[in-house]
């Protein structure tokens, strides 16, 4: 029998990470709903949220490391598609406040009435209707990565190039949210959200779904990231990170290849920015800072790119680090533990908290390999080992 | 605040008055006679001599007026002799100015009705136009053009008999040009030189005269009006590109101070320093101590403050450059997308240091005396401080061109950019050179934050603002070529201020990333691209 697509060789690591995020993804919403509160098996509803969050961030990272870990291509922009599939989900949740808004104004979100729009702009027809903001949440990330992919891989601009060109766009994209007139509530962003198809966004059992949803997000991503990686297309992908001339002289069309999986990679980001958003009940532009994206690379770097599972460690681990240092006494020394953790994970730890755990492991089999075979050549069993 | 400065203001002239009627003898005369008929009570007499007084040239008339304005110019119907009270309490003869103790019992303030009260007000108007300070005779002049006040022209035409100075000249005739375009009986030869003496003045205020005029003009001068109009448009066009120009070469220069460092540590080393506007930040700081320092110990050397500031933070930023190349860089030269993120969390370590350090607010760096101030250029005002920035810039960029062109280090730098191995080869120490030029260019950017300090504001995030512009130009410029870097500011900057009269600020700035993203599709090396097997590498 042929393993199916999405679940052919899922080694060791990604099996027990797809059991860790489904029991998670099944337990925690159940003991917040379940248990009585107060008691020490209910999580309480802020940490729900807080774990969503975390999700989201990893898919997040996921979506990183599938285009930085398997084919070299580091987007310092990626915090744009992530905003920009929040933005996506923001105009839905918008729109459902209807007549709820400060204003009344059963059309109008209350920024409009607040800056005298005269009616809807155009860009916010649809948006009523989930299906049609759930569609965009994929389609405007990934138009935009398309083409901005299809510019630049045609092209040719590739390394560092490339990062400080995603930066540029996240930037000129940060700019341009911060204009009140460019329609998407200024630098206040989209906010005061009430319903989710028709739940309320604030309730315990809203916030318990969302998580369990973002869970599942995070294991589909995670099962088509091994699929993509997987495949003869993810050997292509590893091929050109490694010698991108080489294989454009195979053969391959290195552009085409790479214009799939940054696209790809852009509409998970967006799926990511679309679950954070009703979690953290806010989007605004501050999202598109250059810094944002920088820092989600970085949660790849920690937790080992080209790993996929590292990625979402990374994720969950500096996420965890900066809620506990923030929210402490040693909030104002967290820029400092962030600075360093750019610095010593690309110093000592390059290939990052898994690809440094599977080097170990690997070298200690080989080791052990090397100890049965000098062990066997001892009892005058084995060959013997021809000259260096 | 107007009647406030008044005040000073007569106090100014009196005091003037009193050191210039000492010295001179009074002797009766036409002005005495005048000043003589305040004392009459007769509302017609005192009109007289408003009118006489206020031709009259005489130091004193500007007081006398003005008190009569206020209430303050008394008279003896007795002795017809005349008392100006100053605004201070001092007492004075209205006729000789000589000082007196005190108002004689029956001195009685000259009284006013609505018809006199509008002649001294014209009359004060055309005294400041007689003002002996050019500057304020310029000023009443320029009030003159705006009003175009019918009143005010026996006074013009009374003063521009007598002015010598030339810009005074200029000033009165114009205003005397737009009394007539609007006086009902001016002749239509008189209309006509009016109309071209406002066009050769061509700027927005003399539009807003000849646009307020109205449509009951003889044919001809109607027709004069709309070419002068179209002309001080055009001409006023020209002023605003030229204007856009300048803010362009301005932020150009700016742009091109924050790159200069980038473009060497980037573009001659091929290292990403995200870090760099961190260098620009700590040479701000660097003035900033500067200037403490000064402020507490030395007040005296405050205007030379920005020149010891070069070198420190040329030296404190450079050495900086040299640790971090020593300490992170070198173990990763060869994964540039290593070397970016570890930059950037050296500017976070960095920023968050000098928070710790100095608040996170910001910091004020005063400018130096020969850096405050403007000066105009026709229609444009052109400040000091970006015109010193533009030249610093400039002898940055040929300090930098020499030093990489004539000196030992500049001659290895470029060795080792060119062929790494082939120069280790041939005895470069190529890692000496490394940190040196990392260094150097880290020391730049401290330089660039000493300049740039003096125009924007000093806090933490002073760096980041820079850091994505900064690689913009590079990129656009084209890696490890100067002139390129040279090129690509200036173009940046002017494309900038030229699209932002059109499309605001923030669009601007987008249309000009969108554009250098699509540049780089077109020319993905830039500008001055290097060329050759070593690009490839």
């Amino acid at each position: 029998m042929t393993p199916h697509v999405l679940t052919r060789s899922l080694d060791r690591s990604a099996t027990i990470f797809l059991v860790v995020v489904a029991a998670l993804g099944v337990l925690i919403p159940l003991s917040n709903l379940l248990m009585p509160a107060g008691s020490a098996l209910q999580v309480p509803t802020y940490l729900v949220a807080l774990f969503g969050k975390y999700a989201c961030y990893a898919i997040l990272a996921l979506s990183i490391d599938l285009i930085w870990g398997y084919c070299g291509i580091l987007s310092l922009g990626h915090g744009a598609f992530f905003a920009l599939g929040g933005y996506a989900m923001g105009m839905y949740l918008m729109r459902q406040i209807g007549s709820r808004g400060v204003y009344g104004n059963p059309i109008l979100p209350d920024f409009m009435v607040f800056l005298n729009y005269p009616s809807l702009p155009w860009y916010w027809y649809g948006f009523d209707m989930f299906w049609f903001a759930a569609v965009m949440v994929l389609v405007v990330p990934g138009l935009l990565a398309f083409c901005f992919g299809w510019l630049a891989f045609r092209s040719r601009v590739t390394g560092v190039y490339l990062s400080i060109i995603t930066q540029a766009m996240t930037y000129a994209l940060l700019l341009a949210f911060f204009r009140n007139d460019f329609g998407f509530g200024g630098n206040n962003g989209l906010t005061d959200f009430k319903d989710i198809l028709g739940f309320n966004v604030q309730a315990d059992g809203t916030r318990a779904a969302l998580f369990a949803l973002s869970c599942l997000a995070l294991i589909l991503t995670f099962l088509i990231c091994r699929a993509v990686v997987t495949s003869k297309l993810g050997k292509v992908l590893i091929a050109i990170r490694d010698a991108e001339s080489r294989t454009r002289f195979l053969g391959y069309r290195v552009e085409s290849y790479k214009l799939f999986v940054f696209t790809l990679s852009a509409c998970m980001a967006g799926v990511a920015g679309a679950l954070y958003v009703p979690q953290v009940g806010i989007i605004n532009p501050s999202e598109f800072a250059p810094g944002n994206s920088i820092e989600a690379v970085i949660w790849v770097a920690v937790g080992g790119r080209g790993t996929l599972v590292g990625a979402a460690l990374g994720a969950v681990v500096v996420n965890y680090a900066k809620t506990f240092f923030t929210s402490g006494p040693l909030a104002p020394y967290w820029l400092f533990m962030l600075g360093a953790l750019f610095i010593l994970v690309t110093l000592l730890l390059p290939k990052g908290i898994v690809g440094t755990f599977n080097a170990w492991r690997e070298s200690r089999k080989a080791t052990e390999a090397a100890n049965a075979e000098s062990a066997a050549l001892e009892d005058g069993v084995g060959e013997p080992k021809p000259a260096e | 605040m107007s009647a406030n400065f008044l005040d000073r203001f007569r106090a100014v002239l009196l005091a003037i008055l009193f050191a210039a009627c000492f010295a001179v003898p009074a002797l009766a005369g036409p002005f005495e006679d005048a000043v003589a008929k305040f004392a009459n009570d007769d509302f017609s007499d005192t009109d007289e001599a408003i009118g006489a007084v206020a031709t009259s040239g005489n130091p004193l008339a500007f007081p006398i007026i003005s008190a009569l304005q206020d209430g303050r110019l008394s008279a003896d119907p007795d002795t017809k002799k005349v008392f100006v009270t100053g605004a201070d309490g001092k007492i004075i003869d209205a006729a000789t100015g000589a000082a007196v103790d005190k108002l004689p019992d029956n001195a009685a303030a000259v009284r006013l009705n609505n018809r006199l009260r509008r002649a001294v007000e014209a009359a004060l108007g055309g005294l400041t136009l007689l003002s002996p300070d050019p500057a304020k005779r310029i000023a009443a002049a320029q009030s003159v053009f705006k009003s175009h006040d019918e009143n005010a022209l026996p006074v013009i035409d009374g003063a521009l008999a007598k002015e010598t100075n030339k810009a005074v000249k200029a000033a009165f005739t114009e205003a005397r040009a737009a009394i007539l375009l609007y006086k009902s009986d001016a002749t239509e030869l008189e209309k006509l030189e009016a109309v071209a003496v406002i066009k050769a003045r061509g700027d927005q205020e003399a539009m807003a005269l000849l646009t307020g005029l109205g449509s009951d003009l003889p044919p001809n001068v109607a027709r004069a009006v709309t070419t002068a109009i179209a002309s001080i448009q055009s001409n006023l066009q020209m002023w605003s590109m030229v204007q856009n120009a300048w803010y362009g070469l301005s932020l150009g220069s700016v742009l091109l101070l924050a790159a200069i460092g980038l473009a060497i540590t980037f573009g001659v080393m091929g290292v990403i320093n995200m870090a760099h506007g961190e260098m620009v930040m700590i040479g701000a700081y660097t003035t900033f101590v500067v200037q403490e320092v000064i402020r507490t110990r030395y007040p005296g050397l405050f205007d030379y403050s920005l020149l010891i500031a070069v070198p420190l933070a040329f030296l404190v930023a450079g050495a900086i450059g040299v640790l971090i190349e020593r300490g992170i860089i070198r173990f990763l030269y060869g994964r540039p997308l290593e070397t970016l993120l570890a930059t950037w969390g050296l500017s976070l370590v960095l920023q968050q240091a000098v928070r710790t350090m100095f608040g996170p607010t910001n910091r004020e760096v005063g400018n130096p005396s020969w850096m405050s101030g403007a000066f105009e250029l026709g229609q444009i005002t052109i400040t000091y401080n970006r015109l010193w920035i533009l030249c610093f810039t400039l002898a940055v960029f040929v300090i930098l061109l020499a030093m990489l062109r004539y000196t030992a280090l500049g001659l290895e730098m470029r060795a080792v950019t060119q062929n790494r191995r082939m120069a280790a080869s041939m005895g470069i120490a190529t890692s000496r050179v490394d940190a040196l030029t990392f260094g150097l260019g880290s020391g730049i950017a401290g330089i660039a934050g000493v300049a740039l300090s003096q125009i924007d504001n000093v806090s933490p995030n002073l760096g980041q603002s820079y850091i994505i512009d900064s690689f913009m130009v590079v990129v656009f410029g084209g890696v490890g070529n100067l002139w390129g870097t040279l090129v690509g500011a200036f173009t940046l900057g002017i494309a900038n201020k030229f699209l932002e009269p059109v499309a605001g600020a923030v669009l601007g700035k987008i249309a000009i990333l969108v554009l250098i993203i699509l540049f780089i599709q077109k020319r993905p090396r830039g500008l001055f691209a290097l060329k050759g097997r070593a690009v490839e590498a």
